[in-house]
């Protein structure tokens, strides 16, 4: 009943009665990552019969099934196999350009920031800009991404009291991540502030903005932009953009 | 021309739900739906829909609706008093509601969730491919959010103005609530899981439609209560630094950070959820493969039942 403490890897997990999931890691690293998207392609462009759908998250992979149509166990072998058979590199998801406000009402955190830093708000600024980051895994509520690729420097515990609500927009610090929320909503983590860009919206023909994989570069923009991409925003318009790599 | 349903009076918690919203966990989005698929189901079936059709579920109590033509309704979930312009009108049963008539639908008695359902099915507009409300981020439904006195709703078409009757009762087995261990069963030692599968446990009033918090011996992961956040499942048992078991339910988030314990097994999901709060049961662990015979087993119970519906006074299977 409980699992062996050694474990290797990848490691198949019956999660009840409708899911199994695939683990390729217990850390939080991109090569796992990466490896779970993998297998995620390769169950898309080949769906197990049964497969009803799939949540990749940052070092493992969840298939949810219909044991009407396959047996968990059947399910688990097959990923098993898929698994050992998967390269260590996905495509390398898209790559995106998203406007960023830095300070201001959304940005609550960031004097308290540059203060644990001991150093100046326009440094951790230029830190937090000059990363490439990785969307890991969307989760928690609609097209919420978590994301990996935060420096060092800036990494910092989450508050021990949350706050009840933080806007749709706002680019959060939790630990060594960093997160853009896509709702309002209660979080414990830390804001630096805000992109007007809508990671869900519903009336779009693409209500989410981004997938696992993607990659995301941001550009500082000024509270006039802001205001202004707020208001394209509203329109329906979708003002990111993709980047060539 | 459209048929209407109006809410008069609203009970707690109104929202309107269907079979679920499917494909999209990997963005973020819960499944929502019915929390009791059976009762859902089975309440559709009795007013001529198709076992998906969005439906109006009730917590605890219903309220008070009328509609501007002649429609269909049965309400399912549990034992309840029901009234037709003052006229008793059982659960569980089709009863014909004139237009301009008034719906009483009183207190759930022993369950916790109940269905309405009116012939045509309620035909809001569908959000990524179902009328389900998800109220924490107000998707679905009407507007996303609960029904409140002064809703109008849009039914779809009442093919025939007929009566249905289960030919087949429904009933829901006692006994403890069933759980295949894991997937972090491994965070918690020999102790505690046993403390889990034996000692009595009750459902708290900390319960909506995302979760329910349970109260018992408290839980202690000897692993820490953190793990990098991966995928849940409706039915995942998380366990927090409080020690308190909290069970995802149809509208939980798509990922967590908790240790899972144990996952409920499919077959009693709505059986934990019609617990009225503070009556206590235990947990059983059973096996990941005798959990999906128990649910597949449970399907054709189900499918028996719905093919049973037929009209009242028609010969009845089990006499």
């Amino acid at each position: 009943m409980h699992n062996p403490p050694d474990i290797n890897y990848p490691r198949i997990i019956r999660a009840g009665d409708r899911a199994v999931t695939v683990e390729f890691s217990s850390t939080i690293d991109e090569v796992s990552n990466r490896q779970v998207l993998a297998l995620d392609t390769c169950l898309s462009t080949n769906p197990p019969a049964g497969m009803l759908e799939t949540v990749p998250t940052y070092r493992s992979l969840t298939v949810i099934y219909d044991p009407q149509v396959v047996r968990g166990a059947a399910m688990a072998t097959e990923l098993g196999h898929r698994a050992a058979l998967q390269a260590s590199s996905d495509t390398g998801g898209r790559l995106f350009e998203f406007p960023i406000l830095y300070g201001g009402e959304h940005a609550a955190d960031l004097d308290d920031l540059a203060r644990m830093k001991d150093l100046s708000v326009e440094d951790i600024i230029r830190l937090h800009l000059e990363a490439e980051y990785r969307v890991y895994m969307i989760g928690f509520s609609p097209g919420f991404a978590y994301l990996g690729g935060l420096p060092e420097i800036l990494h910092t515990p989450r508050l021990a009291v949350p706050r009840q609500r933080i806007e749709a927009g706002a680019i959060g610090i939790g630990g060594q991540q960093s997160s853009i929320s896509s709702l309002p909503g209660p979080s414990g983590w830390r804001f630096i502030g805000r992109t007007p860009a809508k990671l869900f919206d519903v009336r779009r023909d693409l209500p989410f903005l981004l997938k696992a994989g993607d990659r995301i570069r941001f550009r500082r923009i000024s509270e006039d932009e802001a205001n202004d991409l707020d208001r394209r925003v509203a329109r329906g318009d979708i003002i990111v953009r993709e980047i060539a790599a | 021309m459209s048929n209407t349903l109006k809410i008069l009076r609203h009970g707690p918690l109104m929202t309107i739900q269907d079979g679920g919203r499917y494909g999209f966990r990997a963005f973020g989005v819960s499944t929502s739906g019915a929390i009791d698929r059976a009762s859902h189901a089975i309440a559709n079936a009795l007013v001529g829909n198709d076992r998906e059709a969005a439906t109006i579920e009730f917590a605890l109590a219903g309220g008070v609706i009328e509609a501007d033509e002649d429609v269909v309704i049965a309400v399912t979930g549990g034992a309840c008093r029901i009234e037709i312009d003052g006229q008793s009108a059982p659960p569980w049963e089709s009863h014909i509601l004139l237009k301009g008539q008034k719906l009483e639908i009183g207190a759930l008695r022993g369950a916790v969730w109940g269905y309405l359902a009116i012939s045509g099915g309620i035909s809001t507009a569908p959000v990524l491919g179902s009328r389900s409300t998800h109220l924490r981020t107000g998707l679905g439904g009407l507007d996303g959010r609960n029904l409140i006195a002064g809703d109008m709703l849009t039914l779809g078409a009442t093919a025939a103005l007929e009566l249905r009757t289960l030919g087949l009762p429904w009933f829901r087995r006692p006994g403890a609530i069933r759980v295949v261990p894991g997937p972090q069963d491994n965070y918690f030692d020999r102790e505690t899981w046993t403390t889990f599968t034996s000692a009595p446990f009750t459902v708290t009033t900390s319960r909506d439609r995302m979760a329910m918090v349970l109260d018992g011996p408290s839980l202690t992961a000897a692993k820490g209560h953190d793990i990098i956040s991966d995928a849940t499942v409706v039915g995942s048992i998380q366990v927090p630094g409080s020690g308190k078991p909290i069970v995802l339910s149809a509208d939980g988030q798509t990922t967590g950070g908790y240790p899972k314990i144990a996952t409920v097994a499919s077959v009693d999901l709505a059986r934990l959820a019609q617990l009225p709060s503070g009556q206590q049961f235990r947990f059983r662990a059973i096996s990941a493969d005798a959990a999906e015979d128990l649910f597949i087993d449970e399907k054709r119970r189900l499918d028996t039942v719905l093919e049973s519906v037929c009209q009242p006074g028609a010969k009845r299977y089990w006499t």
